[in-house]
């Protein structure tokens, strides 16, 4: 029996015209994939039909084999971490965590006891009761990927999840968030901006522009292209920020 | 950034402000004091009081009870729908009442609630059996929710729609249904503004007199500032209306002051942002009671306004149009408006430069009093209710029959006070804007003085003091409150004829005045607002 590929877009259309976009690909379990392009070629769409906050025009989305297509953002066995705002402000901690383990934070001893467990494997023991506001921004997304592992979906959706943290701390967080995929066995797809970052922890790329995807290819050697006149443009406008 | 000079002639000016806002609040007050001193309070009397006042807490509790439990709701399914046709439309709908003359409203209202009003019509449609009932509390509580509801929206939304666009996707992502979403997110978003919502409502409610002059029911159904319009109006009984008066201000000043307690905001912020989109929320079966919803709430407050259109347009305009005696009104209207307007601007321009001056040198105990001063002159002026201000000028004149200018000038001093906090909030941001900008520059060009004040900071706070001056103008227009004290034969306003016209049952001439009245405040609030937008200082 050939494995089901982790998540797959078939010729999945949202949108018309300038600001249209159409993704076909798939990717294997396990496997961590960088989306990189410049702005406004469609990334976050990408990222946004993936996790069901937007619904394809046509196509078909699969996670795991099963047709996630109309399903709810809740019912498609996905992590989402964002750049920002990834948690309630007005809640602490642990009640931020415990939502992802039952949405109407009806949780048992045990559920609790994850919640825990999760805080203490991002290096956060002893936070729950504190509110987000206290805590620094990269401990804030040492929250949301401790949500993330305490729910452990097989699809690991992240926005440029490290983007405002500093080069230092963004490295950190990567290596915690590819501890925490090995462990949960997610599949990742991540939004990033920074070529270094898709370096340093993808295995793949999408490479997006203009609402499509530009180039479909290993990590190794992608930067080194040449035959790819948008990925030059990008590059070169990324090297004069 | 102002010269010693010039910071000496603001702190002056803005005493002289202060005292002349001051002495118009203390003397009417002084004068229900010394009134009062000498009647006890008989059993009988004291019955009466109690009623009056229970009738006025009654009303008062549940007008915001009912607003707050529609607008919580509707800001909610409106939060929801970021994106429909018509939106835009809706809010912009649902800030006409908070302009609109209550007097215009209230006919609107009986249109369409009244004996021979749709909403009856329709109920007898049903096989209901009696008639519901515009006049007594059933009217005041309809009117009340019909002006608070959509500003309570309007203080509401803005906190859903400040929530980042994370917080729907991540509950859509974590699967949050509506409940659990309302418990754990939107409401505790809402709280702090719903609480603030709840205090002005209960404030504008315990305080509102045209809507309950015109819908109360007799004895039964009378707030206490209609018990003072009637015990001066009628009964020339001042002990009375000395004694409802203080409990008035009293009444205010305990809500204000548990106002200031909640510090909520009480200012409507920017609807137009918020999500573009809300994953959380599915299509389908979900989107019929979130559209029931603000379909409704478009209908209830939309109707009477339209109401007001239809009947205004059936009405007889060339005869009103030919009535030497509305033009007498209207021109009387419109004076008095453009002095109180005058007034207005002239008080909050010293108070606001004042403010700004005294702030400069903190520390000292004498400036904090002036800058504190300056700037609670402005609620001030809500804690003494028009009427019960008018009251205390009316006793200090006499009665005020036969009398000419000095009634003129007391509805002319009441209507400034009135608009002054609204004028202040308007001018306070455009005057710190033009220090910001231009005082250095103007100092070191040597630019002081009048000069300065005529070529810089003038020009540069028109759009602001144009803002406040219409504003003024139309709030003056559609007041009630102090020409019921002082209205006469002689004296006449557009809302005194206005209210002649419906007590005397003349309904096509009130139809047409109403329409022209609205229209005409309308027109105003909507200048206002845009050259408020202008200044990029927005009035609500």
């Amino acid at each position: 029996m050939t494995q089901e590929p982790a998540i797959a877009f078939d010729g999945v259309v949202y949108g018309i015209g300038d600001l249209g976009a159409e993704f076909s690909f798939r990717r294997e379990p396990g496997t961590v994939t960088a989306i990189l392009g410049p702005s406004g070629a469609g990334k976050s769409t990408l990222l946004n039909l993936a996790a069901g906050f937007l619904t394809p025009d046509s196509g078909r989305i699969r996670i795991d084999g099963r047709d996630v297509t109309g399903l709810a953002p809740a019912e498609r066995g996905v992590s989402m971490v964002f750049q920002d705002n990834n948690l309630f402000a007005h809640l602490d901690i642990r009640t931020n965590i415990g939502l992802g383990l039952n949405p109407s934070l009806r949780l048992d001893a045990a559920a609790w006891a994850q919640v825990e467990n999760a805080l203490e494997r991002v290096g956060l023991a002893g936070f729950g009761k504190r509110m987000p506001a206290t805590l620094s921004g990269g401990e804030r997304q040492r929250v949301a990927l401790a949500r993330a592992f305490a729910r452990r979906r097989p699809l690991l959706l992240l926005d440029e999840p490290f983007d405002g943290l500093g080069p230092g701390l963004a490295a950190d967080m990567l290596g915690l968030m590819l501890e925490i995929r090995a462990e949960v066995g997610a599949t990742v797809l991540m939004v990033t901006h920074d070529p270094d970052e898709a370096r340093a922890a993808a295995g793949e790329i999408l490479f997006i522009a203009r609402g499509r995807i530009a180039a479909d290819a290993p990590a190794a050697g992608f930067f080194e292209r040449r035959d790819l006149p948008d990925l030059e443009a990008y590059l070169g406008g990324a090297a004069k920020n | 950034m102002l010269t010693r000079a010039e910071h000496r002639t603001s702190r002056v000016a803005g005493i002289a402000a202060l005292l002349c806002v001051g002495l118009a609040l203390a003397a009417p007050l002084a004068v229900l004091l010394s009134h009062g001193g000498g009647t006890g309070v008989s059993s009988s009397q004291g019955d009466y009081l109690l009623r009056i006042t229970r009738f006025t807490l009654l009303q008062a509790g549940l007008s915001t009870l009912l607003s707050l439990l529609f607008a919580v709701p509707l800001a909610r399914a409106l939060a929801r729908r970021p994106v429909f046709p018509g939106r835009r439309w809706l809010i912009s709908l649902f800030a006409v009442p908070l302009g609109l003359p209550p007097l215009v409203a209230a006919l609107g209202l009986i249109e369409i609630w009244g004996r021979n009003g749709i909403a009856n019509k329709g109920l007898g449609l049903l096989g209901a059996e009696t008639p519901f009932s515009i006049y007594g509390l059933s009217g005041i509580l309809i009117a009340h929710v019909f002006f608070n509801l959509p500003l309570a929206i309007r203080l509401i939304l803005p906190a859903l729609e400040r929530l980042p666009p994370e917080y729907w996707k991540t509950a859509a992502n974590l699967g949050m249904g509506g409940l659990s979403l309302f418990r754990l997110v939107e409401w505790p978003a809402m709280r702090r503004s719903a609480a603030g919502a709840a205090g002005l409502v209960f404030m504008l409610c315990a305080t509102s007199f045209t809507l309950v002059l015109v819908l109360g029911g007799g004895p039964a159904a009378t707030t206490l500032e209609v018990a003072i319009y009637q015990a001066l109006r009628f009964d020339f009984d001042p002990g009375r209306a000395v004694l409802l008066s203080l409990i008035q201000v009293g009444l205010t000043l305990v809500v204000m002051l548990a106002l200031k307690l909640i510090s909520a905001p009480t200012e409507a912020g920017d609807t137009k942002g918020g999500a573009s989109n809300r994953p959380d929320v599915s299509g389908g079966v979900h989107a019929v009671p979130d559209a029931m919803l603000i379909g409704l709430g478009g209908v209830f407050v939309g109707a009477p306004m339209a109401a007001v259109l239809v009947s205004g347009l059936n009405a007889d305009m060339s005869r009103l149009l030919g009535d030497a005696l509305f033009w007498r009104a209207a021109t009387t209207s419109l004076l008095i408006g453009l002095a109180a307007a005058s007034l207005s601007v002239m008080l909050a321009s010293l108070l606001v430069r004042a403010r700004y001056s005294a702030d400069a040198r903190p520390g000292s105990a004498m400036m904090g009093l002036l800058a504190g001063l300056s700037s609670a002159a402005g609620s001030l002026t809500l804690l003494v209710p028009p009427v019960v201000l008018g009251a205390g000028w009316f006793l200090m004149l006499g009665g005020g029959t036969g009398q000419l200018l000095a009634p003129l000038a007391v509805i002319t001093l009441v209507n400034a006070l009135m608009a002054l906090p609204f004028v202040m909030r308007v001018m306070e941001p455009a005057h710190q804007g033009t220090m910001e900008r231009n005082g250095r520059l103007s100092m070191s060009l040597g630019l002081v003085g009048l000069n300065r004040l005529w070529q810089i900071d003038m020009p540069a706070m028109l759009p602001a003091l144009a803002t406040g001056f219409v504003f003024a103008v139309a709030l003056s227009l559609g007041d009630l409150g102090a020409i019921a004290l002082f209205g006469s034969d002689r004296i006449v306003t557009l809302p005194w004829l206005l209210y002649q016209k419906l007590g005397s049952y003349r309904t096509s001439d009130a139809a047409g005045l109403a329409l022209l009245l609205g229209g005409l405040t309308m027109g105003l609030m909507i200048l206002a607002d845009r050259l408020g937008n202008r200044n990029g200082s927005g009035l609500r």
